[in-house]
C-alpha cells in the first residue's frame, strides 16, 4: 500500500493509504480532522476547501498522494495555540455569517485565501465573485460577504478601500 | 473510485513510457475534471501517472508568442502580469475557468488534452491559431481538436507546452451554464495579421469550432455591427435543459459581438 | 443585572458558532463508532420496472463484504413499511390511497433512486466495489414522469390497484357559494400556473449510523434529522417494532434541513436493523448525486386559479384547481402539504368572501415529494400573488391599490377565512407601506429609465403574504388527518448552584436555538446566557418532542419553555416564602430574585435552587426537593406571520439574463427575540425563494429520468447571483401564545418567489407578457423577448 508524508496544521504525518484515497478522506478518516466537509461529488460546493502550500484547493478533487510533501492547513489549524481565533473566524461569528455551520469551514478557508490574494482591496462584487466556488444554503450569502469585508482590514492592517 | 497504481515520474520520458506501456494508464494533470470523473467511476485506469513533477510549468513571453508549460495552472495564467500584457484575453479566459480553488489546481495541458466541449481553453487555442507541443511533435490547433473529448494525441503522448501567437487584439466572452458554470457558449475572437479568427466553445456537438462566416465578416470590418445580419444556424448545436440549440445559436452572435466590443 | 443586555430583543452573537468556525462541529458523518462497517445502497437506475431477480452471490464474496441484504431478508423479519404520518380523505369521504412503501424495493422499482439492496463492507470503497457486482434483472415498465402523464387516460399505474394514479381527490371551501359569486361577477380573471419542482439540497448530505448493544438489546441511531423523537416513534413502532426504551435516536449537529430531514427515510431503518443483524455499527453517508434521487423533493404543482370580481375590483370569490405530485411513494407528511398547508392559505391577506379549492394528488415515477421550506404556503402565495398582478394587468387596476383595497383590515382580527383558518393578528397595510418605503417604490420610474438608457429592462414587483406556522393544535390537526400530536416539550433543569440546562424537543440545524432559547430563559429567569445550556437532538436526554419544521420551534417549543419556567418560578416562590417566612402571595420574582413585596428581603434563584437540592430548611411536607420542571405545550392555534416583499430586477434583453438588483422584505414575525438571527433567517429564505424563481428546477425527462441530478445541472443560488437583502420587521403580536411570537424560518421562502416573478413580468411589460412560470431562466426570458418583439414592431 502506498504511503504519503505531509504536514497538516504544522504536524507531520506519514500514512499508508490506498492510491484512490482523496485528500479529504485522508483528513477526515485517517487524521480525524472532520472539520473539512464533503457536500457534493462534483467539486461544486466548496465545503471541502483547505489550503495546500498556502492556496485554496478542493480537497475532494485531489488525491492524498498528490499532497506528498505539502503543507496543508485546515479549519482546525486556523486558531492560534492559545485559542485566539483567526480574524476571519471572528468575523464570521460577529456578522452571523453561518447558520447550520456545514459549509462554514470551506467558506472560511476560501475567504482567507481570497483576502490574502487581494491586498489591493476588494469590492462587494469582488467578494461575491470570489465566492463562486462555495455554496451556502442557509445564509443567502449576505452576512458571509459582510464578514469577509470586515475581516479584510484586520488581516491587512489597513482600511479596506475598494480597488479600482 | 476504483483503485489504481499511482506513479509520479520525474521526467517526461518516464511518464511517456508508463503511459505507453498500458492502454489503461491515464495521465493526471490538475485533476479538476479527471478526479471527479474517477469518483463517479466513469473511468477505470490501471495506472494513474501524476505529471506534477515533470517540470512542465512556466510561462515564456516573446514579442510574438506566449508559451505556457502544460502543467501551469489556470490561476497562474490568470494572474501572470506577462500574459496580461501580451494577451490579456488569455489571462481573462483563465480567470473565468472554475473557481479560485479549481484554478489553483487545474492546468492548461489537462484542459486541452481532455477537450471538453464546454471548456474555455480550446476556444483560445483555436482562435489564436496556437500550437500544442508534445513529447514527440508540434500540432497546430486546427489539427489538434478532433471532436468533443477527442484530440490528435496518441496513446501515451503528453502535451509539454502550448504556444499562442500574440494577436493584434483578442477577447473572450463567456456565457456560463448557470449550474455548472462551464461555457454554455464561449466565444474567443482574435484579430491577427492574417485576419480575424473566431472560435466557439460550449455550443457545438462537435466541440470547439471556428465560425467562418463571422471571421469573413469581421476580417472585412472589425466591428460588432459587421455580424448583425448573420444568423448562426442551430444545426449541430447542443440542446439541454439550460439552452436549446436555437438559444445557443443566438448567444453565439451576442457573445461574439461582446467579444469584438471588448477587443 | 447583566452587564450586557442579552435578553429578548438583543442581537446576541451565537453560542453555537465557536465549534462551527473551529471545525469542531459534530455532524453525523463526523461520528465513527468502534467496529464500524459501511453501507452502500444499491439504487434503481430505472424509473419503473419489475424486479425479476437479484443475484447477490458475487457481491457477497467480494473483498471486505460483510453482508448484502435485499427486501426478502427484511420480509423474513416481518419489518413494516415506511409509514405515512398524515391521512387525507377524498371528496366522498373515503380515505386516500396509501400503497405500501417498502424499505427496500419489493417486486417493482418505482423511481430512479429507489433502494434495492444494501451492501455492507469493512470500508466504504469495498461496499461500493461490491455493489457493482449485484446482478439485478429488470423488466422495464412504461414510466409516469409528470402529473399530467399520471392523469392521462391509459397511463401506466405506479402502484397496482391505485386507479388513475390518484392518491386523493380532496377539496375545501363552499363550492356553491363560489359558483354563485362567479355567476354574478362582472369580471373573471383566470391564470394557469405551475410551481416548479425543487430539490432542497441542505449542504450536509443525509447520513445515518445504526448501532446495537447485544448486552442490553439497545439500539442507537445517529441520524441527520430535524425531529429525532418522531423518527424513534415512526421507525420503532411501525418499521422495526422496537420499543422506545430500547431505541435511542440522536440527531447531533445537522447541516441544514429545510424540511428534507423531517421524514423517516429507508436508510435509517436499514442501518439500524442491519446493525442488529451484524452486531456491529453500520454507517451510511449519502453522496450528493444520491441525495438528488433520494431526498424528498418539494413543490411540483399544476394549478388553475380564477378570481371573480365586481366592477369596483373587489374580490368576490376564488376558485382553484391543483394537480400535485406525491412522487412514487408517500413521504411522511406529503399529503398534508398540498392540502392543509396550501389550500387553507388561499384566502391569503385578502377578504375574499368565498374560496373553493380542489386538490388532486397523484403518484408518478419520481422521487417522493414532501414539505420543503414553506411547504404549501409558497405554492399558495405564488398562486395568489401572481394572480394579483394578472388581475391588475387584465383589469387596469394599480397592483398596489388592488391589494390594499382587498386586504383584511387591521381591525378585523381575529379573522375567520372561508378556508378554515382563523388569523389572530396582522397589519398588512403597514407592512406594505413600510416595504414600499424601504424599497423606494415611488422613485422606481427614474431607475427604470436609467436602466433603459444602459439598454437594460428594469422591473419591480411586490408580494403581500400571510402564512400559517407554529404547527399546531393537536386536536385540530388530528381532525385534519395527522397521525401525531403537534405539541412541544421542554424540561427546565435548574442545577443546585443556579445554572440552567434546558432540554427541548425541537431541533436546531442552523436556526440558532442554543442562543435564542438561552436569551428567552435569561429573560425569564434573570440569569446570564453563559449560565444556560440548551440541549436538543437526543431521545435519551429529552423527555419527548415533535421537532423543528413549520417555523414552530419558538412559537411552540419556546412556549413550552415558558410554561416549564412558570412552574420553576411557582415552586421557587414557595421555597422563597418558606425561607423568608413570608406568604407565597407576597413573593415576587424579578431579575433572577425572589423578594418579599415591600421589603428588601430577597433570595436569588441560585439560593433557592441550592435550598431545593439541599433541603435542610425546606417545606418537605408540601414540596418535593429539586428544581426541575417539564412542560408540554399544545398550541391553541397556528401563528400567522405576514408581510410584504419587494423585488427589483434588471434583464439583459440580448441574453435573457435576469439580475436581482434589490430585495426588500418587511415581515411581521411577531415578537423578535434575536433580531440578528431573524434577519439571517429571512435572508436565507429569500435566497431560496430567488433560487426557485430564477434558477432551481428539478427536471425529469419524458422517460422519468432525473436530468438535473447534480450541482452540474441543478442551479444553486451562489453569492454572485443573490443581492444584499434588506430586512425590516413590523410587529403585531401573536395573541394566543405566551411570547407573542409567530415564527420566521419560512417567511423568506414564502414571500419572495412571486415578488421576483412579478418584477420580471414588470420588466417585460412591453413585450406583451402576462405570466412567466418559474424558474424564469435566461432561455425562457429570451424566448419571451423573441416572441414579443414582432408584436412591438407591429404596434
Amino acid at each position: 500500500m502506498p504511503s504519503v508524508t505531509l504536514t497538516v496544521n504544522g504536524k507531520s504525518h506519514t500514512v499508508d493509504i490506498e492510491a484512490r484515497t482523496l485528500l479529504v478522506e485522508l483528513l477526515r478518516e485517517k487524521l480525524s480532522l472532520t472539520g473539512t466537509h464533503v457536500g457534493c461529488d462534483t467539486s461544486q460546493c466548496g465545503a471541502c476547501v483547505v489550503h495546500v502550500d498556502g492556496v485554496s484547493v478542493k480537497s475532494c478533487a485531489m488525491l492524498a498522494l498528490q499532497a506528498e510533501g505539502t503543507d496543508v492547513l485546515t479549519i482546525e489549524g486556523l486558531a492560534a495555540a492559545d485559542g485566539t481565533l483567526h480574524p476571519m473566524q471572528e468575523a464570521f461569528r460577529e456578522h452571523h455569517a453561518l447558520q447550520c455551520g456545514f459549509c462554514t469551514p470551506g467558506m472560511v478557508m476560501s475567504a482567507i485565501d481570497m483576502v490574502m490574494a487581494h491586498p489591493e482591496g476588494m469590492t462587494e462584487e469582488d467578494i461575491r465573485h470570489n465566492l463562486e466556488g462555495n455554496l451556502c444554503r442557509c445564509t443567502g450569502y449576505h452576512n458571509i460577504v459582510k464578514a469577509i469585508a470586515a475581516a479584510w482590514p484586520v488581516m491587512h492592517g489597513k482600511e479596506l478601500v475598494a480597488a479600482e | 473510485m476504483y483503485d489504481f497504481k499511482y506513479e509520479k515520474p520525474t521526467d517526461v520520458a518516464a511518464a511517456v513510457a508508463s503511459l505507453g506501456a498500458d492502454m489503461e494508464a491515464k495521465a493526471l494533470a490538475g485533476g479538476q475534471t479527471f478526479i471527479p470523473v474517477l469518483k463517479q467511476r466513469l473511468n477505470k485506469p490501471t495506472v494513474v501517472v501524476d505529471l506534477s513533477k515533470l517540470g512542465l510549468t512556466g510561462i515564456t513571453v516573446t514579442p510574438t508568442s506566449v508559451t505556457i508549460g502544460a502543467m501551469t495552472t489556470h490561476g497562474t495564467v490568470a494572474e501572470s502580469e506577462e500574459v496580461k500584457k501580451a494577451i490579456p484575453a488569455l489571462a481573462h479566459l483563465a480567470g473565468l475557468i472554475g473557481d479560485n480553488a479549481v484554478r489553483h489546481r487545474g492546468t492548461i495541458g489537462g484542459s486541452l488534452a481532455n477537450n471538453d466541449p464546454s471548456a474555455c481553453y480550446p476556444a483560445a487555442l483555436l482562435a489564436l491559431g496556437g500550437t500544442v507541443t508534445t513529447d514527440r511533435r508540434t500540432i497546430t490547433a486546427g489539427d489538434f481538436f478532433q471532436g468533443m473529448f477527442t484530440t490528435a494525441l496518441e496513446q501515451g503522448e503528453l502535451i509539454t507546452s502550448v504556444s499562442f501567437p500574440v494577436p493584434e487584439k483578442a477577447a473572450y466572452a463567456k456565457f456560463r451554464n448557470p449550474a455548472s458554470r462551464y461555457a454554455m457558449v464561449g466565444v474567443f475572437v482574435a484579430k491577427l495579421a492574417g485576419g480575424v479568427r473566431v472560435a466557439i466553445t460550449g455550443a457545438s456537438q462537435g466541440g470547439v469550432y471556428r465560425h467562418t462566416q463571422f471571421e469573413q465578416a469581421l476580417s472585412k470590418n472589425f466591428a460588432p455591427d459587421a455580424i448583425k445580419d448573420i444568423t448562426t444556424p442551430s444545426d449541430g448545436l447542443n440542446s439541454d435543459i439550460h439552452a436549446s440549440a436555437e438559444y445557443r445559436a443566438h448567444l453565439i452572435g451576442v457573445m461574439t459581438k461582446r467579444a469584438v466590443l471588448a477587443c | 443585572m447583566n452587564a450586557i443586555f442579552e435578553g429578548i430583543g438583543a442581537s446576541v452573537r451565537r453560542k453555537e458558532d465557536l465549534r462551527f468556525i473551529s471545525g469542531r462541529g459534530n455532524f453525523v458523518d463526523d461520528i465513527n463508532r468502534p467496529g464500524q462497517t459501511h453501507a452502500i445502497i444499491k439504487r434503481s437506475d430505472r424509473p419503473h420496472a419489475k424486479l425479476i431477480s437479484i443475484d447477490t452471490a458475487v457481491a457477497k464474496a467480494a473483498p471486505g463484504v460483510i453482508a448484502v441484504f435485499i427486501a426478502a431478508d427484511m420480509e423474513k423479519d416481518a419489518l413494516g413499511g415506511i409509514p405515512c404520518g398524515w391521512q387525507i380523505h377524498n371528496k366522498d369521504g373515503s380515505p386516500m390511497a396509501e400503497p405500501p412503501h417498502p424499505i427496500l424495493a419489493s417486486g417493482k422499482v418505482r423511481h430512479v433512486g429507489d433502494p434495492i439492496a444494501v451492501v455492507i463492507a469493512e470500508t466504504r470503497q469495498q461496499a461500493k466495489d461490491a455493489a457493482e457486482l449485484l446482478d439485478i434483472v429488470f423488466e422495464d415498465l412504461p414510466p409516469v414522469a409528470t402529473v399530467r402523464d399520471a392523469v392521462r387516460p391509459g397511463a401506466a399505474l405506479v402502484h397496482d390497484g391505485v386507479t388513475g394514479n390518484t392518491c386523493f381527490d380532496w377539496h375545501i371551501g363552499d363550492k356553491d357559494l363560489v359558483d354563485a359569486a362567479f355567476a354574478r361577477a362582472t369580471k373573471v380573471v383566470k391564470l394557469d400556473l405551475t410551481n416548479n419542482r425543487l430539490v432542497p439540497n441542505a449542504m450536509e448530505p443525509r447520513a445515518a449510523i445504526g448501532e446495537f448493544d447485544p448486552m442490553s438489546d439497545d439500539y442507537t441511531l445517529y441520524t441527520t434529522s430535524q425531529n429525532p423523537h418522531v423518527i424513534r416513534l415512526l421507525m420503532g413502532a411501525f418499521v422495526l417494532h422496537l420499543p422506545e426504551h430500547k431505541l435511542r435516536v440522536v440527531a447531533p449537529d445537522v447541516g441544514g434541513g429545510f424540511g428534507s430531514k423531517i421524514y423517516h427515510y429507508a436508510e435509517e431503518a436499514i442501518v439500524t436493523w442491519s446493525a442488529g443483524k451484524l452486531k456491529r455499527p453500520v454507517k451510511w453517508t449519502c453522496d450528493r448525486t444520491e441525495a438528488f434521487m433520494s431526498d424528498a423533493h418539494g413543490r411540483d404543482h399544476d394549478s388553475t386559479a380564477e378570481m371573480a370580481l365586481d366592477a369596483a375590483g373587489n374580490f368576490l370569490a376564488l376558485r382553484v384547481r391543483t394537480l400535485c405530485n406525491m412522487g412514487a411513494y408517500l413521504s411522511t407528511f406529503a399529503p398534508a402539504v398540498p392540502t392543509y398547508l396550501y389550500a387553507t392559505l388561499l384566502a391569503g391577506v385578502y377578504k375574499t368572501p368565498a374560496v373553493y379549492a380542489e386538490v388532486h394528488a397523484v403518484f408518478t415515477n419520481t422521487v417522493p415529494v414532501d414539505a420543503y421550506r414553506g411547504a404549501g404556503r409558497p405554492e399558495a402565495t405564488f398562486l395568489l400573488e401572481r394572480l394579483m398582478d394578472v388581475i391588475a394587468h387584465d383589469t387596469g387596476h394599480d397592483r398596489v391599490a388592488l391589494r390594499r383595497q382587498n386586504f383584511i383590515p387591521a381591525d378585523a382580527f381575529p379573522y375567520q377565512t372561508p378556508v378554515a383558518l382563523n388569523y389572530d393578528s396582522g397589519d398588512y397595510q403597514t407592512t406594505l407601506t413600510k416595504a414600499l418605503e424601504y424599497a423606494k417604490w415611488d422613485e422606481f420610474p427614474a431607475r427604470r429609465a436609467a436602466a433603459a438608457a444602459k439598454g437594460k429592462l428594469r422591473g419591480i414587483g411586490i408580494s403581500t403574504y400571510v402564512e400559517a406556522c407554529g404547527i399546531a393544535p393537536s386536536k385540530l390537526v388530528g381532525q385534519l388527518g395527522a397521525r401525531a400530536g403537534l405539541y412541544e416539550v421542554a424540561n427546565v433543569r435548574v442545577h443546585p448552584t443556579g445554572s440552567v440546562t434546558v432540554f427541548t424537543g425541537t431541533h436546531s440545524h442552523g436556526q440558532g436555538h442554543e442562543t435564542t432559547f438561552a436569551q428567552l430563559v435569561s429573560d425569564q429567569l434573570g440569569i446570564p446566557i453563559s449560565q444556560i445550556d440548551i440541549v436538543h437532538g437526543d431521545t435519551n436526554k429529552i423527555p419527548f418532542g415533535m421537532g423543528t419544521y413549520g417555523s414552530r420551534s419558538l412559537a411552540v417549543g419556546g412556549s413550552a419553555m415558558v410554561k416549564a419556567m412558570d412552574k420553576i418560578i411557582t415552586k421557587g416562590k414557595k421555597i422563597a416564602a418558606h425561607l423568608m417566612e413570608a406568604s407565597v402571595e407576597d413573593i415576587e420574582f424579578k431579575d433572577g430574585k425572589f423578594s418579599v413585596a415591600g421589603t428588601d428581603k430577597a433570595k436569588t434563584l441560585a439560593e433557592i435552587a441550592l435550598t431545593a437540592y439541599v433541603p435542610h430548611n425546606y417545606p418537605i411536607e408540601e414540596l418535593e426537593p429539586g428544581l426541575d420542571e417539564t412542560a408540554f405545550y399544545d398550541p391553541k392555534n397556528f401563528t400567522y406571520p405576514g408581510g410584504c416583499h419587494v423585488c427589483e430586477v434588471e434583464i439583459d434583453a440580448d441574453t435573457g439574463v435576469t439580475t436581482v438588483v434589490g430585495f426588500t422584505a418587511v415581515d411581521d414575525v411577531g415578537r423578535v427575540i434575536n433580531p440578528m438571527i431573524v434577519e439571517g433567517q429571512v435572508q436565507g429564505g429569500v435566497a431560496q425563494g430567488i433560487g426557485q424563481a430564477l434558477f432551481e428546477n428539478a427536471v425529469y425527462d419524458d422517460q422519468a429520468q432525473l436530468v438535473s441530478a447534480s450541482f452540474m445541472d441543478y442551479t444553486m443560488p451562489r453569492a454572485d447571483s443573490i443581492p444584499n437583502i434588506l430586512v425590516g420587521t413590523e410587529t403585531t403580536l401573536c395573541t394566543h401564545n405566551p411570547l407573542g411570537v409567530k415564527g420566521c424560518g419560512e417567511v423568506g421562502a414564502i414571500g419572495s418567489p412571486p415578488a421576483v416573478i412579478n418584477a420580471v413580468v414588470d420588466a417585460l411589460r412591453d413585450f406583451g407578457v402576462r405570466h412567466i412560470d418559474m424558474p424564469a431562466s435566461p432561455q425562457k426570458i429570451w424566448s419571451i423577448i423573441q416572441a414579443g418583439r414582432p408584436q412591438m414592431a407591429a404596434e
